[in-house]
């Protein structure tokens, strides 16, 4: 039964509202992903597991000392970049030139440490923080929007913005530029190559830990969540572009937009056929995504 | 004349076979059953393995009270039915003598086909797919309703709380899962609501991915409509979902009913909504909260587990304490663990006394136990409470729904 006709347009614009907010969240997930491949040339397998980590970080932070995820999500993006830069000086360097293949069992045996982990300290239960506004919702004419969604997605966008203007305005994002868009040119000038991909795996964890910290606000952590967010931010990765960081914002958006219209036009349960039907579509169009740059 | 006692091949052989078998006859007298149970206790279904594997924890004490032998072997499936398959057949190998299991349909399909070929009972907890006793399987019984006995428990049970509250429902939406067990839900619900005659008007079915983030959409979807009844078919994490999205786009239904599904009862549903769990209702197989071993399980289950609240698991960890009588009373009625022998008396049960909700446990010709009862179960302070049928009451049911605003 469709509902009236009145109510059939105030369902698309919540619906399309919704999509929109929940795709910057995503945005901001894949940018991580997007940021390491564009400069270390290595696919983080592991993701959606640091994702799931900092959904948990976010989540212990507020059960046992009350700090909202809005505001832990800073700290969890600091740790996770000391992480990040330090797996990479210990762990994923070694694997930067070998090949595509071993990096892959790396990152893949270190997501299943990741997901069991996760499984023996927090148990199997879905564990969400009950944010006082957690409920809340503003109703502006037909629309209703939550307020958890609306500061999730204004929390990406900031962290998004940073971001972008570390690598156009600082020497080292500049640096690290110049290393993803020539090797050899960056080590002959004499920049600390090895420094730089550290650098670079460290903010590409920091960008993945702020999303699970915003995470945590819109959905519940459970270890199993994992692969299902790898797999989602390498589907917006490829959208937008690999290595292109405009392009996983846009890809994220395009996700949640295309994903929460077809749950409305066609069925609910096909969200995720959308956004799989959207990849087929880009890779038949344009494989190197919408803003990616031909190999 | 003289007598001479000759020993022949015959006779020498035959001694020696004695000799050789005695040990074994008198090791069979003292011998232990050894049950293997399989729990997707890691995995998509982790959740739900895991609160039967707590009833699993507390059935030793229980079953020595009541003066049965056995040991147990406790696997994981990892939720994965090629995994249960192997498990099953690496149990077997390892000398489990009857296995118990599995919690999801698909799993308990893999591993009848082991139980089946190599001749090893197998006692289903938790699956409610019809095809599991519909396929002749000989080495298989199932102490759980069928989808189908879920669904027209589960609405008869909406039937009576109309009644026994004189409220009347006018529009209804029923959301399930797209899942095996959602699906089939949605299967008997199409081929069961217009026989059973409930004076409401189902507008609208929806289908929803339980990996989903969220359920903003189908909500927003379900709001569109403004059903006053919502009859759901979910599992914990999407039933959080639900609600949440419900509060938080401020639809108040007069009543959220799942007839025949998890997801209202888990400590986590609680954990995460507190208050905004309240009052949601779920027509289930359900422990009877006035049967003596019900209450001395629920002891054991305290023991065995002392961080958890025995009132929420007690619906997978009563079927999964079950599974394990029905093994233990077989054994001790067959004196045996040869498995074509332990299966006839596994068929042959009639458990009186026992702790979920219904007649005596027996099998008809299928396999299936026939007297499982379902209960309402209404959230009530953070407690999922028995509400109807009368006789197995703990309180009345509250209906309709407390706006979700102003709960504490």
């Amino acid at each position: 039964m469709d509902p009236p006709n009145g109510m059939l347009w105030s369902l698309y614009a919540n619906v399309l509202v919704q999509g929109v907010l929940t795709g910057l969240v995503y945005g901001l997930m894949a940018l991580g992903l997007s940021v390491i491949f564009g400069v270390v040339r290595v696919v983080n397998f592991a993701h959606g597991e640091f994702a799931v980590v900092g959904m948990y970080a976010a989540f212990v932070l507020f059960r046992s000392f009350g700090i909202d995820p809005f505001v832990s999500m800073l700290p969890i993006a600091a740790v996770f970049f000391v992480i990040g830069y330090g797996l990479q000086r210990t762990l994923i360097n070694p694997f930067v030139s070998r090949p595509e293949h071993e990096q892959f069992i790396l990152l893949v045996g270190l997501a299943i440490i990741m997901v069991n982990g996760t499984l023996m300290i927090f148990g199997p239960d879905a564990r969400s923080a009950n944010l006082s506004y957690s409920f809340d919702s503003w109703e502006i004419g037909a629309i209703i929007v939550d307020k958890v969604r609306v500061y999730a997605a204004t929390a990406a966008l900031a962290v998004a913005a940073l971001l972008f203007a570390f690598f156009r305005f600082t020497a080292t994002g500049v640096a690290i530029r110049a290393c993803a868009d020539n090797l050899v040119g960056a080590a002959v000038v004499g920049l600390d190559v090895k420094k730089l991909y550290a650098l670079t795996f460290g903010l590409g964890l920091a960008c993945v830990g702020a999303a699970g910290a915003l995470m945590v606000t819109l959905t519940d952590a459970t270890p199993m969540i994992a692969p299902a967010f790898t797999l989602l931010a390498f589907t917006i990765v490829i959208i937008g572009g690999m290595g292109s960081m405009t392009g996983a914002i846009v890809g994220g958006l395009l996700i949640g937009i295309a994903e929460a219209m077809a749950s409305v036009l066609i069925a609910p349960s096909m969200k995720t056929m959308a956004s799989f039907g959207l990849l087929v579509l880009v890779l038949a169009l344009r494989p190197q995504g919408l803003l990616g740059r031909r190999a | 004349m003289k007598t001479t006692t000759a020993i022949t091949r015959r006779t020498a052989i035959a001694g020696a076979a004695a000799t050789l078998v005695a040990p074994a006859v008198v090791k069979a007298q003292g011998q232990t059953l050894k049950i293997g149970s399989l729990l997707p206790r890691s995995g998509f279904f982790a959740q739900a393995g895991q609160s039967m594997h707590r009833g699993v924890l507390a059935a030793p004490e229980m079953l020595k009270a009541l003066g049965y032998n056995v040991e147990f072997v406790h696997i994981d499936t990892e939720s994965n039915a090629d995994v249960a398959r192997t498990q099953a057949e690496r149990a077997i190998n390892d000398g489990c003598h009857i296995l118990t299991g599995a919690f999801d349909s698909g799993q308990t399909l893999a591993i009848a086909q082991v139980t089946e070929q190599r001749q090893v009972p197998f006692v289903v907890n938790v699956a409610a797919a019809p095809q599991i006793t519909e396929q002749g399987y000989k080495f298989l019984v199932r102490n759980f309703q069928t989808g189908g006995q879920l669904v027209t428990n589960g609405l008869r049970l909406i039937k009576d709380v109309m009644d026994a509250k004189s409220i009347q429902f006018e529009k209804a939406v029923f959301l399930h899962a797209n899942d095996t067990f959602g699906t089939a839900q949605r299967n008997a619900m199409d081929a069961i609501w217009p026989r059973v005659g409930l004076p409401i008007q189902l507008v609208e079915k929806i289908a929803y991915d339980p990996r989903a983030q969220d359920l903003s959409v189908e909500v927003a979807k379900i709001r569109s409509i403004n059903p006053d009844l919502v009859m759901c078919v979910t599992r914990a994490s999407d039933a959080i979902k639900m609600v949440r999205d419900m509060v938080r786009q401020r639809f108040q239904p007069k009543a959220i009913i799942s007839p025949g599904s998890p997801g209202f009862y888990d400590e986590e549903f609680y954990q995460a909504l507190g208050p905004l769990a309240d009052f949601v209702l779920f027509g289930l197989p359900w422990a009877n909260p006035k049967s003596n071993m019900t209450q001395a399980f629920e002891k054991a289950f305290v023991k065995a587990n002392p961080n958890n609240r025995f009132a929420v698991d007690s619906f997978n960890a009563g079927f999964a304490f079950e599974g394990m009588l029905i093994a233990a009373d077989a054994f001790k009625r067959a004196g045996t663990t040869n498995g074509p022998q332990l299966m006839e008396a596994v068929r042959a049960t009639n458990i009186p006394e026992h702790v979920m909700i219904g007649g005596p446990i027996i099998f008809d010709a299928k396999g299936q136990n026939p007297n499982i009862g379902s209960a309402l179960v209404q959230n009530l302070k953070r407690v999922p409470t028995v509400v109807l049928p009368k006789d197995v009451a703990l309180a009345e049911p509250v209906l309709p729904f407390p706006a979700w605003q102003g709960r504490s």
